[in-house]
């Protein structure tokens, strides 16, 4: 709705604008103070205006005065300006001299006098506006008193142009301005007929009409090429009111049926932008002439109700039932196209009033809308909602390559962990989805690892095995374990993607750290030629490298290794010459030396610390990248920091130069108080989903954005102009933590409440549910029934009744069920659609 | 001289003999055998006496026919364990895999003999610590402060031996018979004794007092050589399968009901057993008579001077004279060996065989005495199976995490999970727990949430009558609210008198679930811990006080709750609008796009993604979702359009056909029970 309005106020701003580029009075002053010399020498050939004479002191003529003071300001739109003459008092005049002259108002068009107006008839600002339109647009407006003047005037126009037909009640009211003021606009376009003559109206119309209220009718006089032919005539539903007028206007002039050779979702036409829906008429090749007049026959319908198109299927490649013939746009934002199979054009046009009303009652009562919608969703209750459930269920017909990973089971567990080197568990549940979601990756997992040596995959269904699992101490499903010989198995926690999880089974294979025998080998680890099981695979390696003499440090981090195993690449060293290898990275032992990609860098960092916690979180810490591309396998380590992102949004690859700036900026302060960091929306489309929650239009890529997703949940955008440096982006932040910035957005705080509501059985149950009583069994009526001829019967027969009256019910209503592209199913899956954007 | 002899007793008391342990089992039975296996592993100081040399004594004579009526089935189609359990009714809980009944019997109602070859087994493999040949004739209490309950248990045994004890666990069962007194009852035999060979029935009138599984079973084993029974008792006839209690007369010993309902000669009647009478003629057949006949007169003058029912009423039912009378009551609890300080009292109405116990399985007369095994049916008599060993052997874990905690300070096990895996426990509980399945409506999971609902724990078959003592007895906190999970029949399906088969008995719409009918899981919902009075008040059938909100899997033909429309998916709904969150998972990719556009991310993303274990998913499993309408695909999006992505990924046929089918179930299909 709010764009909606969006679209009207625009509309009216630019009706306004035609209004006021016709020339304006020179001067600034709305109401200009002269004396009558002054005036009348001072009136230009073509410029209008409306004046009075006032003597010097008139107290009598005040209310009138403010009246006309606050229509100058609209008449001046319209090209007119209001100007009060002074009359000094020795004047006797023609304008001035008059007592009579002083009680009127005169409209001048250069010099020659258009009209003169007795003040009480210029009442309100209304009544002033429409008075003066009306003289102004003498020629332009007819004002017609019988049905011959009405008829004579539509034979004229037949065949050239359009006409529209008012009637008012009377002159000088807000309908009389709103039609004078349409007239001012349309006036050339349309011929404008107004009539005050109530039986007028009555012989216009055929049932009849509300003399009281105004109407205004839109004859299609242009269309009606014979004389005899009367023109089509289509009525103003809505109040008589400029915008309306407009609206409704803009609707007529708009063609009766579009044809349309392009995508439906594309599609926007004056129907749209004004709020309305758009009925799409499917046709093809062989029945275009037909389905043409069809869809003539059904705009003429629906004129001023919903626009009408043609669409070719031939033209487009339409993804819908072959038996759909009618689509249905509707206005709102993001509501999909609905593609229907109806049967005549009755029910085009029910839809589309049916729509129109829903609305209507929606927009009167928001409340009552928000009930309906709730009503309307509890019946979505049984449709699933979970994403990895439906996935999952939606696969499950398709047979998963399985044939690598071994089954185990209570008898063979034990025997088979003893065969390899390093058994890989994945211990599971068979009717649980994440569970089967996990065994989907698992076997391309399988795939992906087929024929490497010492790696066993296998898997344990709990759901057979409950016994086994116990055991083990699996409480969750899915776990993936690794079991080494005569070590203790490894429990995984990591993302449950392929990627992931064969790099976790490709380093569990090496010990973890790896003990490191000669400066050769440290110098090919850190290169990441060794060891040759992993060589085919990239990863940061991590040397720690000892003196003899440091071996507490050297303790924890082994411990460290222990927990990092899998995860992280950790190799160590400590001969004699660990200190001649340190040094060569300007380090000295206890050290940390960082290979990334590839060893092409290696960086060295003193040990300070001694405790395996902080070990490990040192290492974790070292391992983040200073400028990351966020992922959504990578994003939730660099959350973990809980600090605000600094995140650069870019259709593809970064640019050099940005990427040195960035970089330049992430390195320029070592503690820094956020996480700079792209991403790439390639790789990561689900950026885009980001972009749009934060901005309705979206902004040129790439762009950088600040979002604090740790406190406020603002979201800021580095202004688009200015280029991504460092010092740009140093000020901006300045002036971002200065709370000199406008966010663009801020993330939701909505919490995650139950999506739908459950089945309320207690509701259900309650009329068999005896109240509680404070004291049960006072009254023999609350005691169980002890005889079974008694109650007990009675209740039995109840129930029994029950389910058979749901049966039938279930029965008469499941054949609506089994229809399929009809209309209310339709209707049914645009919730769908609703809930989704909603995820 | 008296008082020689008491000062040598109390002595023999006093004296060096006298025995200690924390626990003492009475019973080597199924139920003393499975308590002494959970004290074992947990490693408590306990002793079981068993009166005969081996264990299981009343199975070694019980059932007379010798077939066992619970289920030992082979094969379900299943590997797991836990859900196999569910149809193996014979089995003892126990780590050992070589302790399945499964590998003793293929029978699927296995001979007597196994059962007693099993238990020998039972014992003798997990090294249970059974004392034989005691017969522990008199139980007494000692005060004392320091004991865990106040007293101290003396046990004395046949011998004389005493025995001390900090806690008591009778698992002794019912096995006195249940015997009626009436003017010529010194005529009937009783099921102990009665001959089990039908050659010694042949061309007999027999007449059969008792209506229960045991009257049944010895009717059908002379069904075909006697000349035809009738059989009497108080109480109309009670078919298992209409009451969904394993108690009742199952369908494997029911032929009689065939040919008594063929106008077969044999046949049923109802009256009370305490007015019969029964007079001998010359000939040593058996009359039927009615106790007010014989009143103030003498028996002694022969059958001749009495006036018989057919004289008055010449159609009387069991005129007939019988050759024999066969009384085959049941049995009730030895009430006998305790000393009246424990006080010890039989239940009333139709549970006074049983000694009274609260729901804890306590006594309700002295503290640290726990009933177990079929003795302690009480609680759940005609409704669950607590009263045979694929239910007590749940009972009897539950009252050791009980004792646990209370004198070991071991609190009831519990499993902590992140909120994301709540619909999961529960599934995969309702779908292989044997315990909720077996014990329904008497064994309940709890979940307890913790704060702010982001991590929950769970515990499993807690008995459902003590839910007010929740942390007390568990030593687990319920501060913000919990789940309880049983299982149900509909209300008012079973009974002795339902049809059970009428048309559209199973319900197959979730919507329509806590309209099912057969056992399924519920599940209720408290803000807080129901207390005592809320307990005791609850209204009559249910076995729960009246929750927050409650939720039903819908019943399902297959008892596998593992659909992902009908049931995970309207179980989800309700486990979010009890938290008040959103329970979705959520591929990593939506989790990316709301850790930027959301200030709260929903559980999935925030313990999983954020936790680094997003779900990646498959090319496929993501295109399956974009199709589903359910996940944006913005590869193919043209950024400045602001059209909606669907119209560009070739699917919208593909939507349209798929979506609008709300997966709905077969109706048909899933009303196949009614034809």
């Amino acid at each position: 709705m709010p764009a909606q309005k969006d679209r009207w106020v625009s509309s009216l701003v630019f009706l306004l604008f035609c209004a006021s580029s016709i020339p304006k009075c020179g001067g600034a002053s709305l109401q200009q103070e002269l004396s009558p010399q002054h005036y009348f020498s001072g009136l230009e050939a073509g410029k209008t205006s409306l004046a009075f004479f006032t003597p010097s002191v008139s107290p009598g003529a005040q209310p009138f005065l403010e009246q006309i003071e606050s229509s100058a300001e609209v008449l001046q739109d319209y090209g007119v300006s209001v100007v009060k003459v002074n009359c000094p008092k020795e004047d006797v005049s023609r304008y001035c001299g008059k007592e009579s002259a002083l009680r009127k108002a005169f409209l001048f068009r250069g010099n020659r006098l258009i009209r003169e107006f007795p003040t009480d008839a210029l009442f309100d600002v209304n009544s002033i506006v429409a008075n003066v339109l009306f003289a102004l647009l003498f020629n332009e407006v007819k004002y017609v008193e019988t049905l011959a003047d009405l008829e004579n005037i539509e034979n004229v126009l037949k065949g050239k142009s359009n006409m529209v037909f008012a009637y008012v009640p009377a002159t000088g009211t807000a309908e009389h301005r709103a039609v004078m003021e349409a007239a001012f606009v349309y006036g050339t376009i349309h011929q404008f007929v107004l009539t005050t003559e109530a039986a007028l109206l009555k012989a216009t119309s055929h049932d009849d009409p509300d003399v009281s209220s105004a109407w205004l009718l839109f004859c299609h006089c242009q269309r009606a090429t014979e004389p005899a032919q009367p023109c089509r005539r289509t009525a103003l539903a809505q109040p008589l009111t400029l915008l309306n007028i407009h609206r409704h206007l803009k609707l007529m002039g708009a063609p009766l049926v579009t044809e349309v050779a392009e995508d439906p979702e594309k599609i926007s036409t004056v129907h749209l932008q004004l709020g309305l829906p758009l009925v799409f008429i499917l046709s093809q090749k062989e029945t275009h002439e037909a389905d043409r007049r069809t869809a003539e026959f059904v705009a003429w319908q629906l004129l001023g109700k919903a626009g009408v198109a043609l669409l070719s299927r031939d033209l487009v490649e339409l993804n819908v039932l072959h038996r759909s013939n009618v689509a249905l746009k509707t206005p709102d934002e993001g509501m999909p196209i609905q593609y229907l199979v109806l049967e005549d054009t009755d029910e085009v046009i029910t839809l589309v009033e049916d729509k129109n009303k829903v609305r209507q009652i929606q927009s009167d009562e928001q409340e009552e809308e928000e009930e309906e919608e709730d009503e309307k969703e509890s019946n979505n209750q049984d449709i699933q909602d979970d994403q990895v459930v439906e996935a999952v269920s939606r696969d499950k017909k398709r047979e998963l390559p399985l044939e690598h990973i071994l089954i185990l089971t209570e008898e063979n567990f034990h025997s088979s962990l003893s065969e390899a080197a390093q058994t890989v568990v994945l211990f599971y549940a068979s009717w649980e989805a994440v569970s089967l979601a996990v065994l989907r990756s698992y076997s391309e997992v399988a795939a992906h690892l087929k024929g490497t040596p010492g790696v066993l995959l296998s898997r344990v269904n709990c759901w057979d095995w409950p016994g086994l699992c116990s055991q083990e101490n699996v409480t969750q499903f899915p776990t993936m374990r690794i079991y080494k010989e005569g070590q203790q198995s490894v429990t995984y926690g990591g993302m449950w993607g392929t990627e992931e999880l064969s790099s976790f089974i490709l380093l569990s294979q090496v010990s973890c750290p790896l003990k490191l025998a000669t400066m050769d080998e440290a110098e090919g680890y850190l290169r990441g030629e060794f060891p040759a099981e992993l060589s085919s695979h990239h990863h940061t390696s991590l040397l720690g490298v000892f003196s003899s003499a440091t071996s507490e440090a050297r303790k924890a981090f082994e411990e460290a290794g222990n927990i990092l195993s899998g995860y992280v690449r950790m190799g160590m060293y400590f001969e004699d010459d660990a200190l001649a290898l340190s040094q060569k990275y300007s380090v000295a032992p206890p050290a940390l030396l960082l290979a990334r990609s590839g060893g092409r860098s290696v960086e060295g960092i003193a040990l300070s610390k001694h405790s395996v916690q902080d070990m490990v979180q040192m290492i974790r810490y070292q391992l983040l990248d200073i400028f990351p591309e966020i992922t959504v396998p990578n994003l939730p380590q660099y959350l973990q920091l809980g600090k605000p992102f600094l995140i650069l949004f870019s259709a593809g690859d970064i640019s050099q130069v940005e990427s040195k700036e960035m970089l330049k900026l992430a390195k320029g302060r070592p503690q820094q108080e956020f996480v700079a960091c792209w991403l790439n929306l390639k790789k990561t489309p689900v950026g885009y989903g980001i972009l749009r929650t934060y901005f309705s239009t979206p902004p040129p890529l790439p762009v950088l954005l600040w979002v604090s997703l740790h406190a406020g949940g603002q979201v800021f955008q580095f202004p688009s102009e200015q280029s991504i440096t460092e010092m740009n982006i140093l000020s901006w932040l300045e002036k971002l933590q200065a709370g000199l910035e406008i966010p663009s957005s801020t993330l939701s705080e909505e919490d995650w409440k139950p999506p739908l509501p459950a089945y309320d059985f207690l509701q259900m149950m309650e009329p068999s549910v005896p109240e509680l009583s404070p004291h049960p069994g006072a009254t023999p009526a609350q005691q169980p029934p002890k005889n079974p001829g008694g109650d007990t019967a009675r209740g039995d027969t109840a129930t029994r009744e029950e389910p058979s009256q749901e049966s039938t019910a279930e029965g008469v209503g499941s054949p609506g069920r089994g229809l399929r592209g009809t209309a209310p199913r339709l209707a049914a899956r645009d919730k769908q659609g609703k809930r989704h954007s909603e995820l | 001289l008296g008082l020689a002899l008491y000062a040598s007793s109390l002595c023999a008391v006093s004296g060096g003999t006298l025995l200690y342990h924390d626990y003492c089992v009475i019973g080597a039975g199924p139920a003393g055998l499975q308590a002494a296996y959970f004290l074992q592993q947990a490693g408590r100081d306990y002793i079981v006496f068993e009166r005969s040399h081996a264990p299981g004594s009343f199975f070694a004579l019980y059932p007379r026919h010798r077939k066992l009526i619970s289920i030992n089935k082979q094969y379900t189609g299943k590997s797991n364990s836990e859900f196999n359990l569910r149809h193996d009714w014979n089995s003892l809980l126990s780590h050992d895999r070589r302790l399945l009944f499964r590998r003793y019997s293929r029978d699927f109602f296995p001979n007597a003999d196994t059962m007693v070859r099993y238990l020998e087994d039972f014992a003798s493999l997990l090294k249970l610590r059974v004392q034989y040949n005691t017969a522990i004739i008199h139980v007494t209490l000692e005060k004392n402060e320091q004991a865990w309950n106040g007293h101290y248990f003396l046990l004395t045994d046949q011998d004389r031996k005493n025995y001390k004890c900090s806690c008591l666990l009778v698992a002794a069962g019912t096995w006195v018979p249940n015997v009626v007194n009436f003017p010529g009852s010194e005529y009937v035999e009783g099921y102990e004794t009665v001959s089990i060979n039908p050659e010694d029935f042949a061309g007999q009138t027999v007449l059969i007092l008792g209506r229960g599984n045991s009257a049944f079973e010895t009717a059908e084993n002379i069904l075909g050589v006697t000349n035809f029974i009738h059989m009497v008792s108080r109480s109309r006839v009670r078919l298992s399968w209409a009451t969904h209690y394993v108690g009742d007369l199952r369908a494997i010993n029911n032929g009689l009901l065939d040919t008594y309902q063929l106008k077969s000669l044999d046949g049923l009647l109802e009256g009370d057993l305490e007015d019969l009478a029964i007079v001998k003629d010359k000939k040593g057949k058996l009359h039927i008579t009615l106790r007010f006949y014989l009143e103030n007169r003498n028996i002694s003058a022969g059958i001749d001077s009495l006036t018989l029912p057919q004289d008055e009423l010449d159609n009387f039912a069991t005129r007939a004279p019988y050759d024999r009378v066969i009384r085959c009551l049941g049995w009730k609890f030895d009430f006998s060996i305790y000393n009246r300080s424990l006080r010890i009292m039989p239940g009333k109405g139709n549970i006074k065989k049983y000694p009274q116990i609260k729901p804890s399985y306590e006594s309700r007369g002295t503290r640290g005495l726990f009933i177990l095994g079929t003795a302690s049916h009480s609680v759940d008599f005609r409704k669950s199976a607590g009263g045979f060993i694929h239910g007590f052997r749940y009972t009897t874990r539950a009252v050791h995490r009980l004792l646990e905690n209370r004198h070991h300070g071991v609190p009831w096990p519990s499993t902590v999970y992140p909120i994301t895996q709540l619909t999961n426990s529960i599934i995969k509980r309702v779908n292989e727990a044997s315990g909720l399945y077996q014990m329904f409506s008497v064994l309940a999971d709890i979940i307890l949430l913790r704060e702010n609902a982001t991590a929950f724990e769970y515990l499993e078959e807690y008995p459902t009558g003590v839910l007010a003592e929740l942390e007390m007895q568990t030593g687990r906190k319920a501060h913000s609210g919990l789940f309880v999970i049983i299982m149900e029949y509909g209300r008012n399906f079973s009974g002795a008198d339902k049809d059970v088969f009428y048309y559209s008995r199973a319900v197959g719409e979730a919507q329509h679930a806590w309209q099912s009918n057969f056992l399924h899981p519920v599940i209720y919902y408290y803000k807080h811990l129901p207390t005592e009075r809320e307990m005791r008040l609850r209204p009559p059938d249910w076995p729960l006080p009246r929750p927050n909100a409650i939720h039903h899997i819908v019943e399902d033909f297959l008892t596998d709750w593992t659909a992902p429309n009908a049931h995970i998916l309207p179980l989800r709904r309700f486990l979010e609008n009890c938290l008040g969150t959103d329970l979705r998972n959520f591929f990593a990719e939506s989790c990316f796009l709301f850790a930027f556009t959301h200030q709260k991310l929903p559980p999935s993303c925030q313990q999983g993604y954020v936790g680094m274990q997003g779900v990646v998913g498959s090319q496929e499993l993501r295109q399956h979702a974009v199709q589903a309408g359910l996940l944006q695909d913005y590869t193919r999006t043209d950024f400045l359009g602001d059209t909606p992505p669907d119209s560009h990924d070739g699917s919208q046929e593909q939507l349209m056909r798929d979506h609008g089918i709300p997966v709905r179930p077969l109706q048909h299909l899933v009303n196949a029970k009614d034809e």
